[in-house]
C-alpha cells in the first residue's frame, strides 16, 4: 500500500485531471516544492507530498516543525498570517490553488479546516453554526439547509445529542461536542478535503476517542489531513504518516511502515520518544 | 522589639488613613446626588416636561424646549460620530500593522485630551463663522468630534477581545473578510461595542462648553437644526447663573433630569460592560 | 539544474481581479479607511482653523500676548497672562488636593481593600467622572460656595492667615473654590490611572519587601510606589491635562475677573472660562481673534501635557495587560 510517496523534488510529475469516480489510489491533493515563509523566515522548506483520496494522512513532528504551517498552506490560510507567503504549487485535483483564477473563498469551501480549539460561533445557534458555510455561499433554501444540517450533524456523530435543541446556543455544548459541531460545520458544504489541526489537543480522553472514531467514518467521504502532536493518535487513525522536522519533511509513507521500520534516524528518534 | 512595635503601629495607622481617604473621596458624590434629588425633585411636574419657560420673573413653565433640543443635538451628533468612530475602530482592529492605524490611534488620543471648549471654538470657526449664524448642527458637529475618539477606542478594544481563532474559523469556512469581520467578529462583541457607544453618548449629552457658541441656546421650542437651539446643559448654565429664584429652581430640576439621563446611560453601560465575554464555554 | 519556481503567490496584494469576493472586501476596507482617515483630517483641520482664527491677534500682539496682563476689549488691548496664571494656579490647587486623595484611594484599592469592596468603590469614584461639568458648577454655586464662604474660608483665614494666600476679603466665587471643584472632578481620572499602574506592579515586588521583614505599609512605600513612580507621575499629569481644559464648573465658580491676586479667596479667571464667557459676545475681530489665540494656546498646552503623561504611563505599563488599559 503506497498511496503516498514523497515526490522526488526535481521531477514534477504530469498533472492528472481528476476522473469522475474516485478510486482509493487516486491523488486528490498534491504539493510541489511548497515553502511557507513568514517575512524572511522560512517555516516550511520545499515539501512535496501527495494525498490520496479517502485516506487519513497524519502529519507529525515536534512543536515548531512546520507541520501546522504546511497544513495552512493547503487551504490558503497561511497567506492570512502576518507577512505569510509561499512558493511552490499546491494542486487540488490537478488545479493549482494559488492560480490567478482561483477564488480563495471558493477554495476554502472545497478544503475545510478544523482547529485545535473548538471555535463555534458564539452568537449562533447549533443549527446556524452548521448552516453558516452554506449560507455564506448563497445557499439559503430552507429544505436544503435542514437536510444538510441533519446529515452533517449525523456525520459528526452529534445529531442524537442535539436534535432536540438545534436552536440552542452553540456555547451550551461541552468542549468535545463543540469540536464535533465544528467538524459538522466543516463538512456541511461537502468539501473534498478536510484539514484538522490537532483537533483533540484541548479535549479529554473520552471526547478524543469519539473524534478518532469519527475519522474512520469521515474518510469514506473525504480526504483527511490531520496534524497531531500525539504519535499514538497518528498510529491509530492514519493510513499514511509524514514526519516533519525543522521545516522539512523528513520521511513519509504508510503509517505502519513509519512506525515500525522508519528509514530515517531522526524519524526513529522521534517516534521512539527520544526527542520532541 | 519596641522598634518593631512602633513600625507596626505606623503601618496600621497609615492603612487606617488611606481607608479614611476613601470615605472623604466618596463624600462629594454623596452630597451632589443628595442635593440634586432634594432641590430638583420638588420642581419636577408635568408642566416641567411639557411647557416652555414662563417669562422672566413669573413662575410656572418648563424646559420641554431644552429636552427636545438635547435629544435632537445629541441624536445628530451620534448619527455623525458613531459611524465614523465605529468604522475607524474596526479599521484599527482589523489592520493593526497599517500606518494609518498608528496615526489614527495617536490622533484619537490627542483629540481625547483636547478640552471640549477648544472643539467648540473649532466648530464655531468651521460652521458658525462660515454660515454667519448659530445652529444646532454646529453643536452636533462639535459633540460628534468629542465622541469619535471614545467610540474608536472602545470599539477597537472590544474587537481585540475576540479570539483570533474565531476569525480563522470563519475564513476557513469560506467567509470573505468583510463578512468575517461584520457577521462573526463584530457580531460576537456587539454588546460591548453598544455599551461603549452608550457611554460615549452619555458623555456628550452632558457637555456644555462646546454648545455655548454653536447651538447657543434658545427660549423657544425649535426643531430646526440650522437655527439656535436649547439644550439641557445650556439651560442649567443659564438658569444657575441668572438672577431669579424661579430660574434657580429650573436649573436644579434640569440638572436632575440631565444627570438621570447621563447616569442611566452610563451606569447601565458600565454594568453591562463588566460581563465578561466567554468564548469557549 | 531546474530552477525552483519562485512565485510569491500569496502576497495579499496580488489578489486576482476575478476574485469576486474581494470586491466586497475592497468596498469594506474602503469604507473603514474613510472612517479612519477622517480623524487625522479633522485634527489637521482643527489646528488650521484655530491658527487662522488666532492669526490676527498673533500678528498684533505676538508672543507678548502670553506675558501681557491688560485685557481691554474697548481699548483693543489683549494680554493673556492673568488667564494663563489662573489656569495654572487653579489646576495646581486641584492637584494639591486631588493627588493625595486619589493616591490614597488607589493604594487602598490595590493593596488593602477587602476583595468585595474593590469593584463598588472604584465604580462609585468612577461615577464622579460621569457627572457633567455644568452640574458640578450648579452644585458649586448653591452648595459648595455658601459652605466655603461661611465656614471653611473664615477658618482658613483664622489659622493660615499669616500666609498672603489666605488673606483678604472673602467673596465666595474664588480661585480656591474653583480649585476645590476641579479637585473633585479630576480625582476619578488620577485615581483610575494610578490604580491601573499600581495593579501593573508585579507581585514579586511586594513579596520581596515583605520577605525582608517590611510591614504592609512599608512594602507599599518602599517597593510598590517607587516601582510605579513614573506611571503615577503620568497619572498626575493626565489629571493636570483634564484640569487645564475644564470649563463650565470653573467658569461658574472662579469669579471671572482678569486680575492676578495673591489671595486664593480673590476671584480669578482661566483660559477656558474666558473663552466660554466672552466668545459669543466678543466685540470686534481682534477680541474674537484674541480668544481664538487663547484657545490655540490651550490646545497646544493640553496636547503637550497629555503626550507627556501618556509617555510616562506607557513606560510603566508596557508589557502589562493591566496597565495597557490605563492608556
Amino acid at each position: 500500500m503506497s498511496d503516498l510517496q514523497p515526490v522526488a523534488s526535481r521531477t514534477a510529475p504530469p498533472l492528472v485531471r481528476a476522473p469522475a469516480r474516485t478510486s482509493a489510489s487516486e491523488v486528490r491533493m498534491e504539493t510541489v516544492e511548497v515553502s511557507a515563509m513568514y517575512g524572511k523566515f522560512t517555516a516550511v522548506k520545499e515539501v512535496s507530498l501527495r494525498f490520496a483520496a479517502n485516506r487519513v494522512h497524519a502529519l507529525i513532528g515536534p512543536s515548531g516543525c512546520g507541520k501546522s504551517t504546511f497544513l495552512r498552506a493547503l487551504n490558503r490560510m497561511h497567506e492570512l498570517s502576518e507577512h505569510g507567503w509561499i512558493t511552490g504549487r499546491v494542486l487540488l485535483d490537478g488545479q493549482d490553488i494559488y492560480g490567478s483564477r482561483v477564488n480563495a473563498m471558493q477554495l476554502r469551501r472545497r478544503v475545510g479546516m478544523v482547529f485545535q480549539r473548538p471555535t463555534p460561533f458564539p452568537t449562533m445557534s447549533i443549527y446556524d453554526n452548521v448552516a453558516a458555510g452554506l449560507r455564506v455561499h448563497g445557499r439559503h433554501r430552507r429544505a436544503e439547509l435542514d437536510t444538510v444540517v441533519e446529515q452533517s450533524l449525523q456525520q459528526a456523530a452529534l445529531w442524537d445529542e442535539v436534535k432536540e435543541r438545534l436552536r440552542a446556543s452553540a456555547m451550551t455544548l461541552s468542549g468535545g461536542q463543540q469540536q464535533r459541531l465544528c467538524i459538522a460545520r466543516t463538512v456541511a458544504p461537502s468539501p473534498d478535503v478536510v484539514l484538522l489541526d490537532e483537533p483533540t489537543a484541548s479535549l479529554d480522553p473520552q471526547s478524543t476517542q469519539r473524534i478518532e472514531e469519527l475519522l474512520f467514518e469521515l474518510k469514506r467521504d473525504y480526504t483527511i489531513v490531520i496534524v497531531t502532536h500525539n504519535m499514538q493518535q497518528a498510529a491509530r487513525v492514519s493510513d499514511t504518516t509524514s514526519f516533519f522536522y525543522m521545516g522539512t519533511m523528513v520521511e513519509s509513507g504508510p503509517t505502519r511502515q513509519i512506525f515500525t521500520t522508519p528509514a530515517d534516524e531522526q524519524t526513529e528518534a522521534y517516534i521512539t520518544g527520544r526527542f520532541g | 522589639m519596641n522598634h518593631r512595635g512602633l513600625r507596626r503601629g505606623v503601618s496600621n495607622l497609615m492603612v487606617g488613613l488611606v481607608t479614611g481617604v476613601v470615605l472623604v473621596a466618596l463624600l462629594p458624590l454623596a452630597f451632589i446626588l443628595v442635593n440634586l434629588a432634594l432641590q430638583g425633585a420638588g420642581s419636577l411636574s408635568l408642566d416641567f416636561f411639557t411647557r416652555t419657560p414662563a417669562p422672566a420673573g413669573e413662575s410656572g413653565g418648563g424646559v420641554v424646549h431644552a429636552i427636545v433640543g438635547t435629544l435632537i443635538i445629541v441624536g445628530a451628533a451620534s448619527a455623525i460620530g458613531l459611524p465614523v468612530g465605529l468604522a475607524a475602530g474596526i479599521y484599527c482592529a482589523e489592520y493593526p500593522a497599517s500606518r494609518l492605524t498608528w496615526t489614527t490611534r495617536f490622533v484619537a488620543d490627542v483629540l481625547n485630551g483636547t478640552p471640549s471648549i477648544v472643539v467648540g471654538v473649532f466648530a464655531w470657526a468651521w460652521i458658525v463663522a462660515t454660515q454667519r449664524h448659530f445652529s444646532a448642527l454646529a453643536g452636533s458637529a462639535a459633540l460628534a468630534i468629542l465622541m469619535i475618539p471614545m467610540v474608536l477606542r472602545t470599539t477597537e478594544e472590544m474587537i481585540k477581545l475576540v479570539p483570533s481563532s474565531l476569525r480563522e474559523a470563519a475564513l476557513a469556512l469560506g467567509y470573505p473578510r468583510w463578512r468575517t469581520s461584520l457577521s462573526i467578529v463584530v457580531r460576537t462583541t456587539l454588546p460591548g461595542i453598544v455599551t461603549g457607544s452608550l457611554l460615549a453618548v452619555a458623555r456628550i449629552a452632558g457637555e456644555t462648553a462646546p454648545l455655548l457658541f454653536t447651538a447657543l441656546g434658545s427660549q423657544y421650542l425649535s426643531f430646526r437644526p440650522d437655527q439656535p437651539m436649547a439644550a439641557l446643559p445650556l439651560t442649567v448654565f443659564t438658569y444657575a447663573t441668572g438672577p431669579y429664584e424661579e430660574w434657580h429652581r429650573y436649573a436644579w430640576a434640569s440638572a436632575l433630569v440631565l444627570i438621570l439621563v447621563v447616569l442611566v446611560l452610563s451606569v447601565g453601560a458600565r454594568l453591562a460592560i463588566r460581563r465578561r465575554f466567554d468564548f469557549h464555554g | 539544474m531546474t530552477a525552483i519556481t519562485e512565485r510569491k503567490l500569496a502576497r495579499p496584494a496580488d489578489r486576482s481581479p476575478l476574485d469576486h469576493a474581494s470586491y466586497g472586501d475592497r468596498i469594506f476596507r474602503g469604507l473603514l479607511t474613510l472612517g479612519a482617515v477622517t480623524i487625522p483630517l479633522l485634527l489637521g483641520f482643527l489646528v488650521l482653523e484655530l491658527w487662522q482664527g488666532a492669526r490676527l491677534a498673533m500678528g498684533k500682539f505676538g508672543l507678548g500676548f502670553v506675558t501681557n496682563s491688560v485685557w481691554d476689549p474697548v481699548a483693543v488691548q489683549f494680554g493673556a497672562f492673568p488667564l494663563i496664571f489662573g489656569t495654572l494656579l487653579s489646576s495646581l490647587i486641584a492637584l494639591a488636593i486631588a493627588v493625595p486623595l486619589s493616591l490614597g484611594v488607589a493604594i487602598f484599592l490595590t493593596e488593602f481593600s477587602p476583595e468585595g469592596l474593590r469593584q463598588p468603590v472604584a465604580f462609585l469614584i468612577g461615577l464622579l467622572a460621569a457627572i457633567p461639568s455644568v452640574v458640578y458648577g450648579l452644585w458649586g454655586i448653591f452648595v459648595l460656595i455658601p459652605a466655603l464662604r461661611t465656614t471653611a474660608f473664615p477658618l482658613l483665614r483664622e489659622v493660615l492667615g499669616f500666609l498672603p494666600l489666605f488673606r483678604g476679603p472673602i467673596y465666595g466665587p474664588s480661585m480656591l473654590a474653583a480649585g476645590i471643584i476641579l479637585a473633585i472632578m479630576v480625582m476619578p481620572y488620577v485615581m483610575s490611572v494610578s490604580r491601573e499602574v499600581l495593579l501593573a506592579v508585579p507581585d514579586t515586588q511586594r513579596e520581596a519587601a515583605l520577605a525582608l521583614g517590611a510591614t504592609r505599609w512599608e512594602a507599599v512605600i518602599t517597593a510598590v510606589v517607587p516601582y510605579a513612580r513614573s506611571g503615577i507621575i503620568g497619572a498626575v499629569i493626565l489629571g493636570l491635562g483634564r484640569a487645564l481644559g475644564e470649563t463650565m464648573a470653573v467658569t461658574m465658580l472662579i469669579g471671572n475677573r482678569h486680575e492676578i491676586a495673591a489671595s486664593l479667596f480673590a476671584p480669578g479667571y482661566t483660559m477656558a472660562a474666558a473663552i466660554a464667557n466672552e466668545f459669543s459676545e466678543a466685540v470686534g475681530d481682534v477680541h474674537l481673534s484674541a480668544l481664538a489665540y487663547v484657545a490655540f494656546l490651550l490646545f497646544v498646552v493640553t496636547v503637550l501635557v497629555n503626550a507627556g503623561a501618556r509617555l510616562l504611563i506607557w513606560r510603566v505599563a508596557r508589557g502589562s495587560a493591566a496597565g495597557g488599559k490605563a492608556l
